[in-house]
C-alpha cells in the first residue's frame, strides 16, 4: 500500500494556493476598459512587438532586393543588341515616374483630412483588437493549463486501454500507476467542460464563432454554424468525456475485482471495453481536437489535426507514467519494477516524440509548400509572432529527446529519463499553447503570472488527485493473469 | 604446441548454456560456439563484448545527413538558385522544409546500408567465402561448442562430457 506522504500532499496544496491566487491576479489586472489599454499601448510593450515584426519583414525584402539588381545586370549583358528599344522603355518609364508623383501630391492636398480621420478611427480599431486580447489572455491561460492536464490524463488512458488491448506482458505492474493518473480525468474533464460553458456564456470570447455579432458579418463561419454551433458543441463534448469517463470508471472496477475475486472474465471484459473504447476515443479524440483546439480558428483547417494533438498528449501521457513510476520507486513501493520497465517507457517516449515530429512537420510542410493563403496564415503568423516558442518546442519536443533517448544505456538512468521528461512535458505545454494563443491572445502573449500561476495550479490538483487514487489500493494487481510475466520482464 | 581442439556437441540450447556456464567457470577458453539460431543470453554468458554497431549506424546516419545538406545546398542555393514555383532559394534555411525529407532519406540509406556493410566486413562475409562450418549439424539441430586444449585433453574430454554433451570429440585444427 502506498501512502500519500503529507509532505507530497502540502506540495499539491501550496501548488494549487499559489496557482489560484495567481489565476486570480491574472484575471484582476487584465484591463477592463479600453483607457487601460492605450495606457499599456503608450508604456510601449505593443510597439516592441510591432517593431521587430516590421524587422522579420524587412530582412527578406532586402535581400531579393540585391538579387534582382544582379539579375537585371545580366539580363542587360545579354540584350546589347536591343539597346534601342530598352533605352525607349527607360525613357518611357521616366515620363511615367514623373508623372505619377505630381498626380499624387494633387490627391493627397485634397484627401488629407480624410486620411487623418481614418488613422484615427484605425487606432480606434486597434485598441478594441488589443483590449479583447488582454482580457483573453487570463482565460486562455487557465484553458491550456486545464486543457492540457485533462488531455495527458487522456493520454494515459489512451495507453492503458492499448495494453489491456494488446494484452502486454510487461506493463501490468504499472496499471495499478496508470489507473491513479487516469483518475485526474474526471476533475479534469468537469474544470475544461464548465470552460467551455463559460466560454458560451460569453464570459471571454476564446471562441470566436461563439459571438453572434461576428458570425454575422463572417460568410466562412455561417457556413460551418451546422457544425459548429453551441448547443451541438456542448452536446459533442459531454458525449465524448462522459465516454472516456465511463470507461475509465468501468475498467477500474473490473481491474479491482479481479483483484478481490481472480476471475478471468471480469480480465476478458476489460479486454473488449478497452478494444471497443479504442475505437470510440480514435473518433472522439479527432473531433475533440477540431471543437476544443482547432475551432478556436475557425477559417483554418488541417486535416491530420486530430492525430498532431493526439500525438502531442499521447507523448506527454507516457511520460508522465514515466516519472510518476520513477518517483514511486526512488520511494521504495514498486519492487516489481525494474530497468527494463523503464526502458520501454523511455523507448515509447523515444518513438513516439518522432511520431509528434513527423506530424508537426507533415503539417507545416504541407501548407508551406503549397502556400495557399488561406492556410498558411495559420503558420504564417506563428513565424512572425510566436518564433521562438514556435520553434522552441520543436527542440525541446524532438531534437533533444532524439539526441538523449537514442542511447540504449541512457534510457535505464533515471535522472536521464527524468530530465528528457521534464522537457518533453514542457515542450508540449508549448505546443498547445502554439494552438490555442495566436488566435485567442494573438501577438499579446506573454509566459508570464496567468500561465505559470494556471500551470501551477493544476499541477497541484494532478498531484493531489493522482495520489489521493494511489494512496487507495495496493500497488500490484495480483489478479491479472499476466502480472508474472510482467514481474519477470527483462529486456 | 599442437592446436588440437575440443568439439562438444549439445542437442538442446539450454543443456548448451549451462555446458558453457560451467567451462568459463572452469576457466577453459571457448573460442567458438556454433548454434542453428540466436540463443539468447549466449554472447552474455560467453561473456562477449557488446558491439558497437548502434554507434557506427549513428555516426553514419550523421554523415547522410550532412551529405543531403551539402548537396541540396549546393545543388539549389550556390551553384544555380533558380527561382522554381517561389521557393525562395535565397538561403539554405528559407528553403530548408523542402529539402527535409532528402536530408532524412540520406540519414536513414547512409546510416542502413553503411551498417550493414560494416557488419559483413566485420563478419567476414561475402558471396563466394567458403563456408566454416565445423559439423553440418549445427545449423540443423545440433549446438557445438569448441574449446581449445592445452596438454589437458583426457581432462577436458571427461569435464565436457559431464556437461551434458551427446557426443565430444577432439580435432586437429589446420
Amino acid at each position: 500500500m502506498y501512502t500519500f506522504s503529507s509532505k507530497l500532499k502540502n506540495l499539491s496544496l501550496i501548488l494549487m494556493v499559489l496557482g489560484a491566487l495567481g489565476i486570480g491576479y491574472g484575471f484582476f489586472t487584465a484591463p477592463k476598459n479600453t483607457e487601460e489599454v492605450e495606457a499599456i499601448l503608450a508604456s510601449g510593450h505593443g510597439e516592441h512587438h510591432e517593431a521587430s515584426a516590421s524587422k522579420h519583414e524587412a530582412k527578406p525584402a532586402h535581400k531579393e532586393e540585391v538579387h534582382v539588381t544582379e539579375i537585371v545586370k545580366d539580363s542587360a549583358a545579354l540584350a546589347v543588341n536591343h539597346l534601342d528599344s530598352i533605352s525607349k522603355n527607360v525613357e518611357e518609364g521616366h515620363v511615367a515616374a514623373v508623372a505619377t508623383p505630381a498626380h499624387d501630391t494633387h490627391e493627397a492636398k485634397s484627401e488629407g483630412n480624410e486620411v487623418a480621420h481614418d488613422a484615427h478611427a484605425e487606432h480606434a480599431e486597434h485598441v478594441e483588437h488589443v483590449f479583447h486580447q488582454l482580457q483573453n489572455k487570463p482565460w486562455a491561460a487557465l484553458y491550456v493549463a486545464a486543457l492540457f492536464f485533462m488531455l495527458i490524463s487522456l493520454g494515459v488512458l489512451a495507453f492503458y486501454a492499448i495494453q489491456h488491448a494488446a494484452q502486454a506482458g510487461w506493463s501490468p505492474v504499472l496499471f495499478r500507476v496508470m489507473e491513479a493518473l487516469t483518475s485526474y480525468l474526471v476533475p479534469g474533464a468537469i474544470i475544461v467542460y464548465v470552460l467551455l460553458v463559460l466560454s458560451s456564456l460569453h464570459f471571454n470570447h476564446l471562441f470566436v464563432w461563439m459571438d453572434p455579432e461576428v458570425v454575422k458579418h463572417d460568410e466562412l463561419i455561417q457556413g460551418k454554424a451546422g457544425y459548429l454551433n453551441v448547443p451541438f458543441f456542448l452536446i459533442r463534448a459531454a458525449i465524448f468525456m462522459g465516454g472516456w469517463i465511463f470507461y475509465r470508471q468501468y475498467t477500474r472496477k473490473n481491474a479491482l475485482l479481479l483483484d478481490e475475486t481472480n476471475d478471468a472474465t471480469y480480465y476478458k471484459k476489460n479486454f473488449k471495453a478497452s478494444a471497443a473504447f479504442l475505437a470510440f476515443f480514435l473518433v472522439s479524440e479527432s473531433m475533440m481536437s477540431w471543437d476544443w483546439i482547432m475551432s478556436v480558428d475557425p477559417h483554418w483547417y488541417s486535416t491530420l489535426f486530430g492525430w498532431y494533438v493526439f500525438a502531442s498528449f499521447f507523448v506527454s501521457g507516457i511520460t508522465v507514467i514515466a516519472l510518476t513510476t520513477l518517483y514511486l520507486k526512488s520511494k521504495g513501493y514498486l519492487e516489481n519494477v525494474n530497468n527494463s520497465h523503464f526502458h520501454d517507457l523511455a523507448k515509447f517516449m523515444f518513438g513516439i516524440s518522432v511520431f509528434w515530429t513527423y506530424l508537426w512537420f507533415s503539417q507545416f510542410m504541407l501548407m508551406w509548400y503549397a502556400n495557399i493563403p488561406e492556410e498558411v496564415t495559420y503558420f504564417k503568423f506563428r513565424i512572425e509572432h510566436y518564433n521562438l516558442p514556435f520553434f522552441g518546442m520543436v527542440a525541446m519536443n524532438f531534437v533533444f529527446p532524439i539526441l538523449i533517448l537514442i542511447n540504449t544505456d541512457f534510457k535505464r538512468v533515471p535522472w536521464i529519463i527524468s530530465m528528457a521528461g521534464i522537457v518533453i512535458l514542457c515542450g508540449h505545454y508549448l505546443d498547445f499553447h502554439n494552438m490555442i494563443y495566436p488566435a485567442t491572445v494573438g501577438d499579446q502573449w506573454f509566459i508570464g503570472i496567468s500561465e505559470i500561476s494556471s500551470i501551477l495550479f493544476f499541477l497541484g490538483l494532478f498531484i493531489f488527485v493522482v495520489f489521493t487514487t494511489l494512496a487507495k489500493q495496493p500497488l500490484l494487481p495480483k489478479g491479472n493473469p499476466l502480472i508474472d510475466e510482467s514481474k519477470h520482464f527483462h529486456y | 604446441m599442437s592446436n588440437k581442439v575440443i568439439h562438444a556437441l549439445y542437442n538442446d540450447d539450454d543443456v548448451l548454456m549451462d555446458a558453457v556456464k560451467q567451462t568459463r567457470l572452469a576457466h577453459h577458453h571457448i573460442e567458438e560456439v556454433y548454434t542453428p539460431f540466436p540463443v539468447h543470453g549466449l554472447d552474455k554468458a560467453m561473456g562477449l563484448a557488446p558491439t558497437r554497431i548502434a554507434i557506427c549506424a549513428f555516426l553514419y546516419g550523421l554523415t547522410g545527413l550532412s551529405f543531403g545538406t551539402w548537396m541540396m545546398n549546393y545543388i539549389m542555393i550556390q551553384d544555380w538558385p533558380q527561382d522554381i514555383g517561389g521557393k525562395p532559394s535565397f538561403s539554405y534555411i528559407q528553403n530548408m522544409p523542402s529539402f527535409v525529407p532528402i536530408m532524412f532519406e540520406e540519414t536513414v540509406f547512409f546510416a542502413a546500408h553503411l551498417m550493414v556493410i560494416t557488419f559483413y566486413m566485420r563478419s567476414k562475409l561475402w558471396p563466394f567465402k567458403t563456408a566454416e562450418n565445423p559439423d553440418v549439424r549445427t545449423t540443423d539441430d545440433h549446438f557445438l561448442m569448441e574449446v581449445a586444449v592445452n596438454n589437458n585433453e583426457d581432462e577436458l574430454t571427461s569435464f565436457l562430457k559431464n556437461t551434458g554433451a551427446v557426443e565430444v570429440k577432439v580435432v586437429e585444427k589446420h
